[in-house]
């Protein structure tokens, strides 16, 4: 689950060298467009139409509060998406209230389980893992064999230069958000029947995603993969440590400790350069 | 006339750097820009390439105006910059770099071939990370990558900063090459010496403004850029 939030981190972050604050908030969103669809269409098609939205939504914002930037300086942007998020929050509280909602299960039911290598499983849970796997290995291909993919690799790497050869810089980053956008509001959705879906869920979100992506290394999914399951073990066993009450203080204290131990994650490689002004 | 600088003038914030140059160049000449540290040759080339916005004046490509235009859309007019440092994608292999350059080129693969001709040595680590390559190999790729495009303008910064001579002479004749394939060349140098040998024409930039322009072969034997320009540091940047 983090996991998916922490690849909607790697994406902006690959292409805009930003820290999307707001990605929680596209998960919150896609989780609640679906609820809402899903009382008249079929939950598939809810869940495609709402990842659509989303999808659509992140272009939006990119184009809005973005595109007309006169310096894209890292700051200023990380500080809007700050901004976007309690907007955001806002309104989803005066749209949707402050009742948590969920989707139905995808297949089953709350009761049934599978049986998967000895232990039973919810059926949702093999969802979120299926969704979780099929999202990397797609992503995976799409930077490591697409010219798209790579172009928007090349915008992290070296913007001025990938300006030069022609890539369109703008562009770029409007897909970037659509794309994480359109990742969170699917994780939101396949989520949504087991850890519901409410207005204020973004930011802590964000945060655990957030530590997740730092724990497997900026700008590399198939790490932040690995950093999201670490941190959703670290959270599940730390309950049986100390007070379920602090369960939120594991994630914090993972990210500090990265953030002063191993700033470029447990498979980054020190890249010189952590924040740069473009 | 297939680059025309107008009258341009640009800096950083109120700090003006390039004050009202104007210069030009034809198709198949190379042109070299010689100018002390900070005079404001990069920052004239970033603003040509549309990485630094211009305050006033005009920048025409094959006679149309550039001015405005985002960086990106210099490529569809035929021009493109190598930029000082390099500036190569240094987390991506040389290949997946030689790719990129041709981002607009339909026909890159050929266009891939060629540079591999022109560099056999990049043809034997196209899976490195460009990062990992050595100074000279990087100022190839960086030639290379944009070839690739397929440019008829190629503005070059400094292309031989920091290498060893051998490797300089290598670079300038294969700028040489570049002109017997039809590739106009604007040279931006401090290596005034090798430059105006392969130019065919020289502008002389001092704090922001041209101060002298003229044949190559004239300014080599003119007093002033022998005082300037060719007098100490030549003997050891080229013997
Ligand atoms: N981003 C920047 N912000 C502020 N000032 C800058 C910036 N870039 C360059 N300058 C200033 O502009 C002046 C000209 O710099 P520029 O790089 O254009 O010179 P140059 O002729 O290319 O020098 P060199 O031969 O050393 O490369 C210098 O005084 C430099 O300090
Ligand atoms: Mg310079």
């Amino acid at each position: 689950m983090y996991a998916i939030v922490a690849i909607g981190f790697n994406i902006i972050y690959s292409a805009t060298g930003v820290l999307n604050f707001a990605q929680g908030e596209f998960v919150m969103l896609g989780g609640m467009v679906a609820i809402t669809l899903a009382s008249f269409l079929p939950v598939p098609v809810a869940v495609a139409v709402a990842v659509a939205i989303v999808t659509l939504f992140g272009c939006g914002l990119e184009l809005v509060f973005f595109r007309r930037l006169r310096s894209h300086s890292i700051l200023h942007m990380i500080i809007i998406t700050i901004g976007l998020s309690i907007v955001i929050q806002e309104l989803a509280l005066h749209v949707w209230d402050e009742k948590v909602r969920s989707l139905p299960y995808f297949t089953g039911n709350e009761a049934s389980s599978v049986k998967l290598l000895g232990a039973a499983l919810s059926p949702q849970v093999i969802w979120v893992l299926g969704t979780a796997a099929i999202v990397v290995v797609l992503l995976q291909l799409f930077y490591k064999r697409t010219l798209y993919g790579r172009a928007m690799r090349a915008c992290s790497s070296n913007l001025e230069a990938a300006m030069l050869v022609g890539i369109n810089a703008g562009n770029m980053r409007t897909a970037a958000f659509g794309l994480s956008a359109g990742l969170g509001a699917l994780a939101g959705c396949v989520i949504s029947p087991i850890s519901m879906t409410h207005y204020e869920m973004g930011p802590g979100l964000a945060i655990k995603g957030f530590a997740a992506a730092i724990l497997g290394g900026l700008g590399n999914p198939m790490a932040a993969v690995v950093g999201g399951l670490t941190v959703g073990l670290i959270e599940a066993f730390s309950v049986s440590v100390i007070p379920s009450a602090f369960k939120d203080v594991a994630a914090f204290a993972i990210l500090l400790a990265m953030l002063f131990l191993r700033p470029h994650g447990l498979f980054g490689r020190p890249s010189g350069v952590s924040v740069r002004e473009v | 006339m297939l680059l025309q600088v107008r009258n341009l003038r640009c800096g950083y914030g109120s700090l003006e750097i390039v004050k009202g140059v104007s210069l030009h160049v034809d198709a198949g000449e190379i042109v070299t820009l010689l100018g002390a540290n900070g005079a404001g040759k990069t920052s004239l080339l970033r603003a040509i390439a549309g990485l630094l916005p211009i305050w006033s004046g005009d920048i025409r490509v094959n006679l149309r105006s550039v001015v405005g235009e985002p960086p990106w859309t210099r490529i569809s007019h035929a021009m493109m910059l190598v930029p000082e440092g390099r500036q190569l994608f240094g987390d991506m292999t040389v290949w997946e770099n030689l790719l990129l350059g041709g981002y607009h080129n339909l026909d890159r693969k050929r266009a891939i071939e060629d540079v591999y001709e022109r560099f056999p040595h990049l043809k034997g680590r196209l899976r490195q990370l460009a990062g990992t390559l050595s100074g000279g190999e990087q100022q190839m790729l960086a030639l290379g990558r944009a070839l690739v495009a397929r440019p008829r303008l190629l503005l070059l910064d400094e292309p031989s900063l920091g290498l060893a001579p051998l490797m300089v002479r290598e670079v300038f004749n294969c700028i040489k090459r570049l002109k017997e394939d039809g590739v106009t060349v604007f040279l931006v140098e401090q290596n005034a010496v090798a430059a105006l040998e392969i130019a065919d024409r020289a502008y002389v930039m001092e704090t922001g403004e041209i101060i002298l322009e003229g044949e190559a072969a004239d300014l080599v034997t003119n007093p002033e850029v022998r005082r300037a320009y060719l007098g100490k540091g030549y003997k050891e940047i080229w013997e």
